[in-house]
């Protein structure tokens, strides 16, 4: 077991769009993968293991579709290893090459990969697949309404209004409107939210993310390589993992574990990555953070469970405030987050890709001035498996 | 240049095996019209839809207890967008504590007016109570039965 600290030393993403016509999926892949590996100023060769990145494979419409993601990523002859954790799969397959370089055994491992959602367009038929057959197949449950009951169960506890939830929406297109690799950058306002057509109440067309196209792409090493060849890096310094259980009505009814309000596991996960990294006061220590919320209501309880603030449901009135925008305290999602931009199989990699250029100062117009620490989070399976990384300058 | 696309569609058939536990519970659905959890032998919990264990004590659960048929709201959503595969909208459904129970079983609320949101979101609320339909003819699937507000 190495004792060396683990870097981040290559970040690439593509675009994210509605589609690419003009890219095949392993194309889009390699588009993601080349900037990577010119930013870590490394060869292929120099590559050890790749960890894929894939989640469901009806998104993309290809079973199994890592097996044509080996030639994008240089894989031939290779250890290659492919990570589906939902929703989180991104910062799974993140977490997944840490562990290879941490154990020792690989000094340079790559991680990649690209959704192409827009190509189905049908993403909650594909996510309605994802319940169980015996019980709760035949409701019209779909990850939306999913979180429009979660909504409602934070507006009972701690008095969320659609207002507020118009307001996430609001800071993180502003942040977008920054971000050239974002999908939906246009500016809106509270007003705009607010009369756009109701899904799932509470959820509104303009609380949604969008289904994305896009691939990303990072190259992770080990301390004494990075010293060893003389590389510029960001470190990951805390990393974290915690599932709870399938099933949603567990997570109410009689003194549940898991309250579907909020994201227990996803709080879990950033006690267990805070520790590592020695980070007691987050509230003060952290400087930026990038929160998978592909609702607007979901950002309230990823900053509740990332305890950015002192107790669940302050989210509200320090959003309010301005705290979490960019220019504020603790912008959280400047690069505009997953309400932006969602590639499902990526979309957990682009937060810790985010939260790296920010800590690296290389963000660009929407660089959060002074950032030198930043967290990062995905979230997959029905609201219940998480992950975390802490990572700095 | 042009650019060509091409369509492909997945259409598979499965036929799920359902097990003992959940083809008791809709065999009882469809013979008495009632709804049963099971109690975890280590925490007392009645978990409903019925599970053969519990996740929190990782022990077999051990008995058939007879919940309902009243109940309040824990959860719940108004669809008034269409999305493929599923019912045309607008529906309301969500999720039920029902008496008896200390997990809450999803399913659709029925007899109430979707045409204004804010107006069925107001009858919806966390903490409404309800009561248990049953259809007439059961097949004993999770469609016999629904949801209605407690007159």
């Amino acid at each position: 077991m190495s004792s060396d600290r683990v870097g981040i030393i290559g970040i690439g993403q593509s675009e994210f769009r509605s589609r690419r016509d003009d890219a095949s999926y392993p194309e889009l892949v390699r588009e993601a993968v080349a900037p990577a590996m010119s930013d870590a100023g490394l060869d292929f060769d120099a590559v050890q293991a790749v960890v894929y990145s894939l989640s469901p494979d009806a998104m993309v419409g290809i079973g199994n579709a890592e097996r044509l993601g080996v030639d994008a990523v240089g894989g031939r002859n290779k250890p290659f290893l492919r990570i589906n954790n939902g929703g989180a799969t991104g910062i799974s397959s993140v977490i997944a090459a840490y562990y290879h370089v941490a154990s020792g055994m690989f000094d340079v491992v790559l991680t990649a990969g690209a959704d192409k959602v827009g190509e189905c367009g049908d993403s909650q038929t594909v996510l309605n697949k994802i319940w169980d057959p015996s019980y709760e197949r035949p409701l019209p449950l779909g990850t939306i309404n999913m979180l429009a009951m979660s909504a409602v169960r934070y507006m009972n506890f701690y008095g969320m209004t659609e207002e507020d939830m118009a307001r996430v929406t609001v800071k993180n297109r502003r942040h977008a409107s920054l971000n050239p690799k974002a999908h939906l950058r246009k500016p809106v306002t509270i007003d705009d939210v607010m009369a756009s057509r109701t899904i799932s109440w509470p959820i509104k067309l303009l609380d949604c993310c969008p289904q994305s196209t896009g691939g990303a792409a990072m190259v992770l090493a080990s301390e004494r390589f990075i010293r060893d060849n003389h590389l510029d890096a960001v470190w990951i310094t805390g990393v974290g993992h915690a599932a709870e259980t399938y099933w949603m009505g567990d997570r109410m009814g009689n003194n549940p574990t898991a309250e579907h309000a909020g994201a227990h596991a996803l709080r879990r996960s950033f006690e267990r990555s805070y520790r590592m990294a020695g980070i007691t006061d987050p509230e003060r220590q952290v400087h930026v953070a990038e929160l998978y919320a592909p609702f607007s209501n979901t950002e309230f309880h990823c900053i509740d469970a990332a305890r950015l603030v002192a107790k669940p449901g302050d989210s509200i009135a320090r959003l309010r405030d301005g705290e979490f925008e960019l220019g504020g305290r603790l912008p959280v999602n400047p690069s505009g987050g997953t309400l932006c931009t969602n590639a499902i199989a990526v979309t957990a990699m682009a937060r810790v890709a985010e939260v790296a250029l920010q800590v690296w100062g290389r963000a660009g117009a929407h660089q959060a001035q002074g950032a030198r620490l930043g967290i990062a989070s995905g979230n997959g399976g029905d609201h219940q498996i998480f992950g975390t990384v802490v990572i700095e300058a | 240049m042009e650019l060509l696309e091409r369509q492909e569609v997945w259409n598979i058939t499965y036929h799920h095996a359902l097990g003992e536990t959940a083809s008791e519970f809709y065999t009882r659905i469809r013979d008495e019209g009632a709804i049963y959890g099971r109690r975890s032998a280590g925490s007392g919990r009645v978990l409903v839809p019925p599970r053969s264990f519990s996740d929190e004590t990782l022990l077999p659960t051990t008995e058939w207890v007879k919940v309902g048929p009243g109940g309040q709201i824990e959860a719940f959503t108004i669809v008034y967008e269409r999305f493929n595969n599923l019912p045309d909208p607008p529906y309301a459904f969500g999720y039920v504590l029902l008496d008896g129970a200390d997990t809450a079983l999803g399913g659709y609320f029925k007899g109430i007016d979707l045409t204004d949101p804010q107006a069925a979101a107001d009858k919806l609320k966390v903490g409404t109570r309800v009561t248990t339909t049953f259809a007439a003819d059961r097949k004993g699937e999770m469609l016999d039965f629904w949801f209605e507000l407690t007159q």
